[in-house]
């Protein structure tokens, strides 16, 4: 067995703020191999981003990774210096942000931004970067790429802008592509062409994409295997079948049962109860168990751990536990 | 009197927008809108961001003077000489839940406003009484009133400004986007709460949201808008399930389908380029420059609303199923 690409071992990031620590990220593992497609999904808060800043490197102060491990090919990131994290960054993983309207410097053309990314991490020359934006620009579909090169990002378009991100974040053929909500800001059609590009792009290309959403319509869509995160950590993990089609987590059936779905019953939805949980002051067994329907004793004191449903899907919730007994239980009865 | 309770003609509303030293140009944001509103119904209006659906909101309640056009409440017209008698009966739930309350108001502050401005109470004792009802239709604690705004989180506060738009017992409330900031397990909260509330006070509701998943699931008919016009109107799963217009039959196969086997196995119907400034709108019908079906026709005349099945109305001139 070859290793992942990009191994998370228990990586553990928190900030520490006046009132406390936040534990954005607590326990979070995941593998990636070559060419597929992640997806982390979960509310505002989750960690889904700050697990993707964990891999960027790219956490804002007081935000710091506590415990863990990133190993990309075998070897640990999280112990690279500046120079080596700055040589990672951008040329073996890329990252594109939510919103195309701020993450572009709004003071250089789009040529000057799309070089200098080129240049950093290439021994190309100034004309041989120039071409490479140009390929970059006609593979990411702008249309008169020469004329883009020239303009600033205000001349842009929101849908034309995450294009540029895009192109920008390939350019170096980076082996990972973290995209942070990548559509979130952008309106249905033009989200339905940036979802069909990154497609197109991935087959071509052949990188492995992490795709942090909270839109489960866009995961459905694009993700082999999804993770699903609530308060930091992981309660369940698998293929995109098995989480949308047999979700064993109740954080996860929760979600599915309360989105408006495209038919014509009308039928009344069932939004999970309460808020999330605050980080600063996580409950000492499941996070979820304040929200929860079926909760019971045992999820107030005590922290699930992740338990095989099948090959490839795992989830932490003390509900499955139960159910394994109970089967077990009435194999007893029958014999 | 007649059967609705809100009725929109020939709306306009026209921006100028300076272009040089001395030149003006109009904006045209909505352009000769027309609808109308039953009683206790929901119109969803949807469109992408800058087709209007949100101006058209707030110049019926006449946050913005209309250019042209009438807006008539239970048979009688709004002009802003007389807006002001209308306050009562028409209100408004604001998209971002953030900034649309007052820091430093208590909530009793902010729910009790209204009720202040327009004199609903004889003594502190009532006007008290009616907050803690107010907060107990929409779902928050009346313990909850002393707090500030910081204090909730972001759906807590858009039930704040949805108790803050019950406070005057409207008949008719404009939903702009009001689940949009919400995270995906709390706006079926508030979608819920908006349903309830239809159903036990018989409020209409103009509800605009650009998604589609959620206007079809709380309105009873939809509204498409696309560069200040409406392009399509009807019953909301006759949209849902025979789009007419070209343009919502393009937004209805770009919803992201929470399901991998209908979204592995449908076809999008891709729309290319951008959508056009609304400074300088393509002649005859806006949407031809992105249309499939677009001929020559569509670039001289403009299509008008027309009914192609019964209620449903578009404006196209070759529709295609």
């Amino acid at each position: 067995m070859s290793t992942p690409l990009l191994q998370v071992k228990n990586l553990c990031t928190s900030f520490n703020v006046d009132s406390g620590e936040v534990r954005a990220v607590n326990g979070v593992s995941f593998n990636l191999d070559k060419g597929r497609v992640l997806g982390i999904v979960g509310e505002s808060g989750s960690g889904k981003s700050v697990t993707a800043y964990s891999i960027m490197g790219i956490l804002v102060e007081p935000g710091r990774i506590k415990s863990g491990e990133i190993l990309f090919n075998g070897e640990d990131i999280v112990k690279y210096n500046k120079k080596q994290m700055r040589e990672f960054r951008g040329k073996r993983v890329s990252i594109i942000f939510q919103d195309p309207m701020t993450s572009l410097n709004p003071v250089y053309t789009i040529g000057n931004q799309l070089r200098e990314a080129i240049m950093l991490h290439t021994d190309r020359n100034r004309q041989q970067a120039n071409e490479r934006a140009l390929e970059m620009l006609k593979l990411v579909g702008v249309n008169s790429p020469e004329q883009r090169l020239k303009q600033y990002p205000f001349e842009l378009s929101g849908g034309m802008r995450q294009r540029i991100m895009i192109a920008m974040a390939l350019c170096c053929e980076p082996d990972i592509l973290i995209a942070d909500e990548p559509t979130t800001a952008l309106d249905v059609t033009i989200q339905a062409q940036i979802l069909e590009l990154m497609q197109e792009l991935q087959k071509k290309l052949g990188m492995a994409i992490i795709m942090i959403t909270h839109d489960l319509g866009v995961i459905a869509d694009m993700c082999d295997e999804i993770i699903v995160m609530y308060a930091g950590r992981v309660c369940e993990r698998g293929t995109a079948d098995e989480i949308f089609y047999n979700p064993c987590h109740e954080y996860t059936k929760g979600l599915l049962r309360s989105i408006p779905r495209l038919d014509t019953n009308h039928a009344r939805l069932i939004p999970i109860s309460g808020s999330p949980v605050d980080l600063t002051n996580l409950p000492k067994g499941c996070a979820f168990a304040s929200r929860c329907d079926n909760c019971m004793k045992i999820c107030l004191s005590e922290l699930p751990e992740e338990l095989d449903i099948n090959d490839n899907h795992k989830a932490a919730c003390w509900m499955n536990v139960r159910q394994v007994y109970n089967e077990a239980a009435k194999g007893g009865n029958v014999e | 009197m007649s059967e609705y309770l809100l009725e929109v003609k020939n709306l306009k509303q026209y921006f100028p927008i300076r272009t040089g030293w001395f030149g003006t140009k109009p904006l045209k944001a909505v352009d000769d809108v027309s609808f109308a509103i039953k009683p206790g119904e929901t119109l969803g209006l949807v469109g992408e961001s800058g087709c209007g659906k949100t101006t058209v909101g707030r110049t019926i309640l006449h946050l913005y003077k209309p250019t042209a056009g009438e807006i008539i409440y239970d048979s009688q017209q709004i002009t802003p000489q007389n807006v002001h008698n209308f306050r009562q009966s028409m209100q408004i739930v604001f998209q971002d839940p953030y900034s649309s309350l007052n820091p430093r108001m208590t909530v009793s502050d902010i729910v009790g406003e209204p009720l202040d401005i327009h004199s609903l109470y004889k003594t502190k004792q009532e006007r008290a009484d009616r907050i803690a009802e107010l907060l107990g239709l929409v779902g928050l604690n009346s313990d909850h009133a002393r707090r500030y705004a910081h204090e909730f989180s972001g759906g807590q506060r858009q039930r704040i400004g949805i108790a803050r738009a019950l406070a005057v017992n409207p008949k008719f409330i404009v939903c702009d986007e009001p689940v949009s900031a919400l995270d995906v397990s709390i706006q079926a909260q508030v979608i819920n709460t908006f349903e309830d509330l239809q159903k036990k006070l018989g409020i209409a509701y103009l509800f605009i949201a650009h998604d589609l998943l959620v206007v079809q699931h709380i309105s009873q008919r939809i509204a498409v808008m696309y560069l200040g016009r409406i392009v399509e109107m009807g019953d909301s799963d006759e949209i849902i399930t025979h789009p007419a217009h070209p343009y919502t039959q393009s937004l209805i196969s770009a919803i992201p389908i929470p399901d991998p086997n209908i979204a592995r196995t449908r076809t999008r119907i891709p729309l290319e380029g951008d959508v056009p400034s609304p400074l300088n709108t393509p002649s005859g019908c806006a949407f031809r420059t992105r249309c499939r079906y677009a001929t020559e026709k569509c670039a001289q005349e403009r299509p008008q609303l027309t009914e192609v099945a019964p209620g449903h109305t578009i404006a196209c001139w070759n529709p295609h199923d």
